[in-house]
This record gives structure tokens, C-alpha cells and sequence, in this order.
């Protein structure tokens, strides 16, 4: 089978968020960017364990600059086969989604997957714009899957509950905690992947669908207000007069 | 025209509908544009009253998958002359919303909290770098798909109206998506759309003892909730872990109990509105996020607390 895994970028988990002083750039001095852990953890593992399973070939795609090589290494190392950047600044997440759409055309990915959002944005927008642009059902918040001849079979949290369903592929699939169980790569993984294809194409022109004006941070908290343990009627207090919760 | 997508449940809108409503009566104002709403099912509209909307166009679908909604969406959008599409950034809204705009070539923005005049022009806030931040966006296209982050936008109430409903009549191809079962927990409300949320952590030292947080949960009408790591060790079922690789979530009442409020949990509730923690460790991160703070033993301030809500309720009725 044919996978492909959608990779991006993101700052790390506790990285410090901080703008330029006209609020409209992330300085990204001093941040340290890793693979976004969606993508890494779940999406590409579930591939990855799937075609050790079917056979096939996993390619991850990824749209940025070449300041990401390393972390496409990173997902050669756990275990994709070849890579693909797409060289350039995305502007948005349609743009990336276009650029991925563009890329697919021609080839015959069975199963696209990406992580449920990103880290940074938390948009969870790429993916269904790529099974939009590409004509192809979308499986969202992915939780389990299973590949039975042409379709497969997932489960996904939905509010309060679970949908479990049988989608045909082609199709994409953005991919959420349970559908696989993160992995370290191992020396002999890291040593292959200094080996296997990256290939670097050029994007197809797009225009910005959204502006980013401005961004803020959140006012700091001014401290909390601090009830001693011992004074259970001033916390009801908080709770029914302040917070009115009964 | 301002096109919003409601969903109903056991025969009642959502209330993630009730909110999209809102958000696209404050767009109406900004835009002057006319605001109608689309259903893929048929809907009951007697909560809709007095919600000042006065036009519903709707069509009973044979199957509410995703796939199928997103091509009902999109051609009905086209049908309705429509320029923007609100719908809820729920788990139908997140499947559906970016294969709906990549489909009509509309902007897309996602997991909205606010519309507001920036620079003079109508702009879109949402959070970004999970929580830590919000960015405020314009659209310089006429074409746009927003979905709402759930319980954030207040649900607004005034000016009655009588709705005139339109039957469409879309042919849609479907087939692709096929839902076999939706095994939702009933009676409990879930966690993202939840008001208030009674949150544990590894500080409860044994699954056993999460009696005091279901009573406290329950006392409040509370969703229960839990850290990473009590999910993982099989204390608390995985639909309970919120932060950043759970779900996030933002009630009106957060209350984080024996949790010490690593970033990573952070990341999923610090846009709650309000956050009580209680843990015994004064230098506990999640102090420093908190808008009200007990140092104590959970083990004596919880059930305390829940004797004391008890007596109080019982004053009271
Ligand atoms: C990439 C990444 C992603 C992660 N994602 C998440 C996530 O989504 N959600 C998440 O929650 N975590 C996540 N984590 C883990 C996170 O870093 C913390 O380890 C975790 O949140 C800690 O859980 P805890 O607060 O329950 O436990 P602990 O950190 O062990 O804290 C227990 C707290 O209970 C208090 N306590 C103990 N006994 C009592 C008592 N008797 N009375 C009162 N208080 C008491 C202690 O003072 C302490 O503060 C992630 C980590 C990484 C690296």
C-alpha cells in the first residue's frame, strides 16, 4: 500500500510565546521546533506500523523550508521511506493544504495521514481542506484504525461518545492519541535515514486566503485569590455567590 | 448572507448551534448582511423563538456522516447565494469545515472565539499555541467558512420572530463514509461542552478514591475530567485527559484537584474562565494560572467541602 504522511513544524511544547513589538511576528529566536507531535506520535507510527504489516511504502510530504530537513530525517528515522519538502513559507493553512493537493495529483496515496492539528495553530484545518481539494472522504479525530481490502475501518471520539465507521480509500485521515503508541528511533534507523531520499520541489503559486492582523497575549492572571484549607465556608462562598455553581 | 449550520440532538438544537446562532447575529451586525440557518435534519425550532432569526432552509439527509454533511453544506451554501458559513468548531464542525471551504475556495477559520472591527476592518480572534496566545485575523476574500470554539461565545436571546422554513431538495452521492455505531454516554454532558468541570490528578493516589470527585461532580452538576497521567496508568478512562495531548477544553469553572498544572496540562484548560485549584503544594505551578487557590490535603478539604455544598443546598431548598 501506498501511505503518505502529512509532517509539519511546530514550536516545542514549552517553548516560551513570545511576538515581535508590532505583535504580528512569533519571534522564533531561541525556540527550539520539533516535529508536531500528532503527526509524529500518531500519525506517522500508524503508518509505519501498517505497512509493516500490509508492505508498501510510507512518504512523508512536508511544506516549509530547508531549515526542516532535520526533523524530516527525524520521520525517515522512525521509519518512512522516502521525503518530500515542498520549498517554501506556507502562508496559511490553505496554502498548505494546496501545496500538498498539488503534490498528490499523478500519484496513488491510499492512505493520507496528518495529526489531528498542529501544536501551534491548533486548526485542525489542513487535512480536511486536503480531502476537500482532493475529492476524498475524511476521517477526523482517528483513534483507531484498521486497513480490511479497500476500506478501513476507525473509530473516533466524538462529543461524549464514540462513531465507529467504514470509509473507503482513498482517503485522509487526521490522527488523534490511541492510534498508535509513540516510538524513539534506534541507531539503526537514524544511520538509514541519513540514506533514504529527501527530495525538494518547487511550490505552485497561491495566494494568502487569511491575514494575520495582530496577535495577543492573554492578560496575566493577577493572582489568585488564596482561601485557607480550614475555611470551607468561604470556598462554598466562592462557589455559590461568586461563581454561582448552585 | 450569512449562512449558519445547526445540529440537533434527540430532537433539540445543540447548544454549540444556539452559540453559532449568536456569533453570526454579532457578524449580522458588523456586516449588515441578512443571516439565514441551514439543518441537514429536520428541526424543531420552538427553542429558536426568540432568537431573532427568520429563515431555516433544511433537508432530512439519509445518513448524518461527515462526508455526506460536508457536500450538503457546501451545495447548499452555493444554493443559498450564502458569502459566509458559521457552524459550531465541534467534532462534526472539524470534519467538515475545512472540506467545505477547500470545495467552495472560501478562507477558513477554525476553533473562532470572538468577531470584532480591528483596523477597521471585521476581524476573527482565536487562540493559538494552544492557549498561550489568540491571533486576530481578516479575511480579504468575500468567501468564508468559521467555525466556533465551543462555549465561548455567549448564547444571546431577544427579539421574536417567526422562522420560515424552505425545504431543499440536494442531490448528494455519498456511500463513501458509512457510520456503523454512535455509542454516546448518556445523561452526561460532554466535556467540551461542559460549564463546569471537576478535574483530578495523580495527588488522588488510587482510583479508589475518586468517590469525593463523582460526589463533588455530581453536587455541581460537574463533567468529570483528569490529568494525562492518571489516564495512562488505566486510573480514569482516556475521553477524561485534557491538555494538550487530551482534549481541550474551556468551561466556565475549572476545579483541579492534587494536579500540579504542568504546561502541558495547561494547555488544554487555561482558557477556562475561572480555575480553582486545591493541591497541598504551595509552589504547585498551577497556582500561578488559578483565580482562586486552596493549599491543602485534598483528602480533608474535599470531602469537607462536599458535606459542607450539602448542608448549604439543603439551607437553601
Ligand atoms: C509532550 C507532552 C505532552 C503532555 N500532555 C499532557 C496532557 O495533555 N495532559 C496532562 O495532564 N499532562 C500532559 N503531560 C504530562 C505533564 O507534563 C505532567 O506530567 C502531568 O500533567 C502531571 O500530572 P499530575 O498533575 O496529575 O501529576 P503530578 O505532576 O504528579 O502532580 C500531582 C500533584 O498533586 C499534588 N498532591 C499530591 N498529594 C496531594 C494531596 N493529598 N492533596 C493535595 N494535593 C496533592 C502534588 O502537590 C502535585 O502538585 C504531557 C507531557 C509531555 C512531555
Amino acid at each position: 500500500m501506498e501511505f503518505l504522511v502529512c509532517i509539519s513544524k511546530t514550536p516545542d511544547t514549552t517553548a516560551k510565546i513570545a511576538f515581535d513589538a508590532g505583535l504580528t511576528k512569533f519571534v522564533e529566536e531561541g525556540v527550539s521546533f520539533i516535529l508536531n507531535p500528532y503527526d509524529e506520535w500518531y500519525a506517522l507510527v500508524r503508518a509505519v506500523e501498517l505497512k509493516e504489516k500490509l508492505g508498501g511504502k510510507v512518504s512523508v510530504v512536508h511544506v516549509g523550508e530547508a531549515g526542516s530537513d532535520q526533523m524530516i530525517r527525524k520521520a525517515l528515522a522512525i521509519g518512512a521511506d522516502q521525503a518530500f519538502r515542498i520549498d517554501c513559507k506556507p502562508k496559511d493553512s490553505y496554502d498548505v493544504a494546496q501545496q500538498i493537493a498539488e503534490f498528490c495529483k499523478g500519484k496513488s496515496f491510499e492512505l493520507i495521514f496528518l495529526g489531528k492539528e498542529t501544536i501551534d495553530h491548533n486548526g485542525s484545518e489542513v487535512g480536511a481542506m486536503l480531502a476537500g481539494l482532493l475529492d476524498l472522504p475524511f476521517v477526523s479525530y482517528c483513534n483507531k484504525l484498521e486497513v480490511e481490502a479497500d476500506k478501513i475501518n476507525v473509530s473516533r471520539e466524538v462529543e461524549g461518545g464514540v462513531e465507529l465507521s467504514t470509509v473507503s480509500m482513498p482517503c485522509v485521515v487526521s490522527a488523534a492519541k490511541g492510534l498508535a503508541e509513540q516510538r524513539i528511533p534506534n541507531m539503526k534507523g537514524i544511520m538509514e535515514s541519513k540514506n533514504k531520499p529527501l527530495e525538494v520541489l518547487s511550490p505552485v503559486n497561491t495566494e494568502a486566503t487569511i491575514v494575520l492582523e495582530q496577535f495577543e497575549l492573554p492578560p496575566a492572571k493577577t493572582g489568585a485569590k488564596m482561601i485557607a484549607p480550614d475555611d470551607i465556608d468561604g470556598l462554598v462562598n466562592v462557589l455559590k455567590n461568586d461563581l454561582k455553581l448552585f | 448572507m450569512i449562512l449558519v449550520y445547526i445540529e440537533s440532538q434527540n430532537g433539540k438544537i445543540k447548544k454549540s448551534s444556539l452559540e453559532a446562532i449568536s456569533f453570526g447575529q454579532q457578524l449580522k451586525t458588523l456586516t449588515g448582511l441578512e443571516l439565514g440557518l441551514l439543518a441537514s435534519q429536520t428541526t424543531d425550532t420552538a427553542v429558536l423563538a426568540d432568537m431573532n432569526v427568520r429563515s431555516l432552509a433544511e433537508q432530512q439527509l439519509d445518513s448524518q456522516d461527515p462526508v455526506t454533511v460536508a457536500q450538503f453544506i457546501a451545495a447548499a451554501f452555493n444554493e443559498c447565494g450564502a458569502s459566509h458559513l458559521v457552524l459550531s468548531g465541534n467534532s462534526l464542525g472539524k470534519a467538515v469545515a475545512g472540506v467545505i471551504a477547500a470545495k467552495l475556495k472560501a478562507a477558513l477559520l477554525s476553533g473562532v472565539k470572538e468577531v470584532l472591527q480591528h483596523n477597521g476592518k471585521i476581524c476573527f480572534k482565536k487562540s493559538v499555541f494552544s492557549g498561550k496566545a489568540n491571533a486576530i485575523y481578516s479575511i480579504p476574500g468575500s468567501k468564508a467558512v468559521i467555525s466556533i470554539m465551543p462555549n465561548s461565545v455567549a448564547i444571546v436571546r431577544g427579539g421574536a420572530t417567526q422562522i420560515e422554513k424552505k425545504n431543499l431538495n440536494i442531490a448528494l452521492t455519498g456511500g463513501k463514509y458509512k457510520i456503523n455505531s454512535l455509542d454516546l454516554q448518556s445523561g452526561k454532558t460532554p466535556l467540551t461542552e461542559a460549564e463546569v468541570v471537576v478535574s483530578a490528578g495523580r495527588g488522588m493516589k488510587d482510583p479508589s478514591n475518586w468517590g469525593m470527585i463523582e460526589e463533588l461532580a455530581d453536587l455541581l452538576g460537574a463533567t468529570t475530567a483528569c490529568s494525562r497521567p492518571v489516564a495512562d496508568i488505566g486510573w480514569r478512562p482516556h475521553h477524561e485527559h485534557v491538555g494538550q495531548t487530551g482534549i481541550a477544553i474551556r468551561p466556565n469553572v475549572y476545579i483541579a484537584i492534587g494536579i500540579s498544572g504542568a504546561i502541558q496540562h495547561l494547555a488544554g484548560v487555561n482558557s477556562s474562565r475561572k480555575i480553582i485549584v486545591i493541591n497541598k503544594d504551595p509552589e504547585a505551578p498551577f497556582f500561578k494560572a488559578a483565580d482562586y487557590g486552596v493549599v491543602g490535603d485534598l483528602f480533608d478539604v474535599v470531602p469537607k467541602l462536599n458535606a459542607a455544598i450539602k448542608k448549604s443546598k439543603s439551607e437553601n431548598s
